[in-house]
């Protein structure tokens, strides 16, 4: 049995918001292990990103355990929390915001090697940023360049580059490719692919395109208000969902293809998702599901094991498979 | 089938410090009664500009028309003075933009923001138009509209706001309505939700849609006819399903690729197109496509073809397509 380089056991995220706790992040649990991609799925407002933040104790976390290779860093000094984190990099969404202006690529991809000290001399650096430049797509010609100079693909090879300099193992990519066109989006997830392959990452992918993490994920977990919903293999999760609320978003995704798309069966839900502050005990999407029964209103279903690698949190679920 | 838009050979130029940008170079398309048509195309390549020109949205200057015609209803829309498109806008052609966070105002009131258009257009006084407001906020399943009305944008949520902008769009029933990138904001369950009612309300109303998107998957849901198009220009354009099981450009097919599927399998590699579209300050004299394009020839360097007809509805224009294209890749072992 492999073991798990990440372990994420009961993360909670609440944010005070002065009328009330906004529970962002409410209790999540999930493995990730050495080389996959865990994808991170769900709408706005789900907790995707927070999940993501905390898990990089960019947030502090308001409780749980985030173990990494065994050692919980939650409980890691300031000092040594630094020194872990040259293993968790991050790729963020929005390549025009990411970069610093007023910084060269030489500068930004070096930066994280600054502060970790990574190079004794001048000549050092700069192979080092030129050597992650290759890796990327790009070259020598870029070194001396602003980030205004690069367009939206070029900017997110850039944050690439900039992610891999301190060699980590573990990558979280916040909704790395949704600010960018289709073409150049697979540009970048081929790019994502080929370095996981090359230098053996292991990926977070958040995102809310849901045929894109399909593509790029081994195993997928659906978040909804806070609450992992249901996780799988990538594969399983697509061709037999089980929760209602899986099932409701994998029908809205149209499918470019106008004979498949206009035969199939959507299932729309009602009414947008709730607030997030002082939720109620029960499951979090009960008034939008069509199965619901009063058990769901009283209590908050556990994620729990209904078949061979397939976690489900819904009361319902072993009556849904059949 | 009966026309309600057709523009030809439109073009738009942007005059700005470092020169001119043609962000449209010389389209034509038209849009049929009660039909949906797509335009398809990735970010700068000028399908929003075509849409705002048509409400004659564009700040002139920087933009100028260079040339073409936008007819609607058998009535050149350029030949028309400011007024008469006040009394077009929102009236015949309406429009629903990308963000719902920012086109509503948020220091007004939604019932007042939609009685407005109704005071201004339709002359109705403040009661017949809170009583229409209300009638309007139902037509797009707003839940519980007497008391929405006097509620702020900032109170609902993105999912309501979209369905407010359609509200607003529909006041005065138009002939034509833009939806330009209606559910890019939007979460995918609330996009089908958006989308279903665009749907109900065309069939209801009687309306064609112009829907300008790059999500591939909304134009097979919605679209009868698909328009491509690629730095300012139209590459390809025919029914929905001639352009999805047929198509004839390979940027088209490229595009088609480049999305993965739900009904795909996973281990099938995706096709990036490599590299990025061409500047549009100096476009090239050739095909925009010639540098990302695997196919490419010698000729499509220095020379556009013209569109070549696959069916009565099908255009495509490509150098492929010509008799002597086969002989020109052998002779030139592919890519020149």
């Amino acid at each position: 049995m492999v073991e798990p380089l990440i372990s994420a056991r009961n993360i909670k995220k609440h944010f005070d918001v002065g009328e009330g706790m906004l529970k962002a992040v409410d209790g999540i649990s999930f493995d990730i292990y050495p080389g996959e991609t865990f994808g991170l799925v769900g709408e706005s407002g789900c907790g995707k990103s927070t999940a993501g933040r905390t898990i990089m104790r960019l947030y502090e976390p308001t409780d749980g355990e985030l173990f990494f290779n065994n050692e919980n860093i939650y409980t890691l000094p300031r000092r040594e929390m630094q020194h872990v984190r040259k293993n968790f990099q991050m790729i963020f969404q929005d390549p025009y915001a990411s970069l610093n202006p007023r910084m060269t690529v030489e500068d930004i991809i070096a930066e994280p090697l600054d502060i970790h000290q990574m190079y004794k001399n001048k000549e050092e650096r700069n192979q080092r940023v030129l050597e992650l430049l290759r890796l990327v797509g790009l070259g020598e010609e870029h070194v001396m360049r602003f980030p205004h100079e690069f367009s939206g693909g070029q900017r997110q090879r850039i944050g690439i580059a900039r992610a891999l300099a301190l060699n980590p193992k573990f990558i979280i990519c916040d909704e790395p490719i949704s600010a960018l066109d289709v073409s150049i989006q697979a540009q970048v997830v081929n790019l994502l692919k080929d370095l996981q392959n090359k230098l053996g990452l292991t990926y977070l992918f958040i995102a809310h395109d849901l045929s894109m993490v399909r593509y790029i994920s081994d195993r997928v977990g659906v978040m909804y208000l806070g609450h992992m919903m249901e996780l799988a293999d990538s594969e399983e999760l697509y061709l037999n969902p089980i929760h209602p609320y899986t099932k409701a978003l994998l029908s809205a995704i149209p499918i470019p293809n106008p004979e498949i798309q206009r035969g199939r069966h959507r299932i729309m839900l009602e009414g947008d998702v709730p607030s997030p502050i002082n939720p109620p005990e029960g499951c979090r999407f009960v008034d939008r599901c069509s199965y619901a029964v009063d058990k769901c209103k009283q209590v908050t279903p556990k994620l729990e094991k209904i078949k061979e690698k397939h976690l489900v949190a819904c009361h319902r679920a072993k009556e849904m498979i059949k | 089938m009966e026309k309600v838009l057709e523009v030809k050979n439109l073009q738009i130029s942007f005059k700005t410090f470092f020169g001119e940008v043609e962000a449209v170079r010389g389209i034509s398309f038209d849009v049929g009664k009660r039909e949906t048509v797509a335009i398809v195309g990735e970010s700068g390549c000028g399908k929003s500009v075509t849409a705002n020109s048509i409400m004659q949205l564009l700040p002139m200057p920087p933009a100028f028309f260079k040339g073409g015609e936008i007819i609607f209803n058998g009535e050149n829309l350029l030949d028309k003075t400011e007024k008469e498109m006040q009394e077009i806008r929102g009236n015949k052609i309406s429009m629903v933009f990308q963000d719902p966070m920012t086109s509503l105002n948020p220091t007004m009131r939604i019932g007042k923001q939609i009685v407005e258009g109704l005071i201004k257009h339709k002359k109705l006084n403040s009661k017949e138009a809170e009583k229409k407001a209300i009638e309007m906020l139902e037509l797009v399943a707003v839940p519980q509209p007497e008391k929405r009305i006097h509620q702020y944008p900032h109170e609902f949520s993105g999912g309501m706001r979209q369905r407010v902008m359609i509200a607003l769009a529909m006041v005065s029933t138009p002939n034509l309505l833009i939806a330009d990138e209606p559910t890019t904001a939007l979460d995918v369950t609330v996009q089908a939700q958006i989308l279903e009612l665009m749907k109900n309300l065309q069939t209801k109303l009687d309306m064609s849609i112009i829907l300008i998107t790059h999500d591939l998957g909304v134009v097979a849901d919605m679209s009868d006819r698909v328009v491509i198009m690629y730095a300012g220009q139209i590459l390809e354009q025919g029914l929905t399903e001639e352009i999805f099981k047929n198509p004839k450009h390979p940027y088209t097919r490229k595009l088609l690729a480049s999305v993965p599927r739900l009904d795909m399998s996973r281990n099938k590699p995706l096709h990036a197109i490599d590299g990025t579209p061409p500047d549009l300050y100096a476009p090239p004299k050739g095909c925009p496509f010639y540098d990302r394009c695997s196919e490419a020839m010698k000729v499509c360097k220095s020379y556009m073809p013209n569109f070549d007809n696959h069916s009565n509805t099908h255009i495509s224009r490509c150098w492929l397509n010509h008799p002597m294209a086969q002989e020109a890749n052998s002779v030139e072992g592919g890519r020149a």
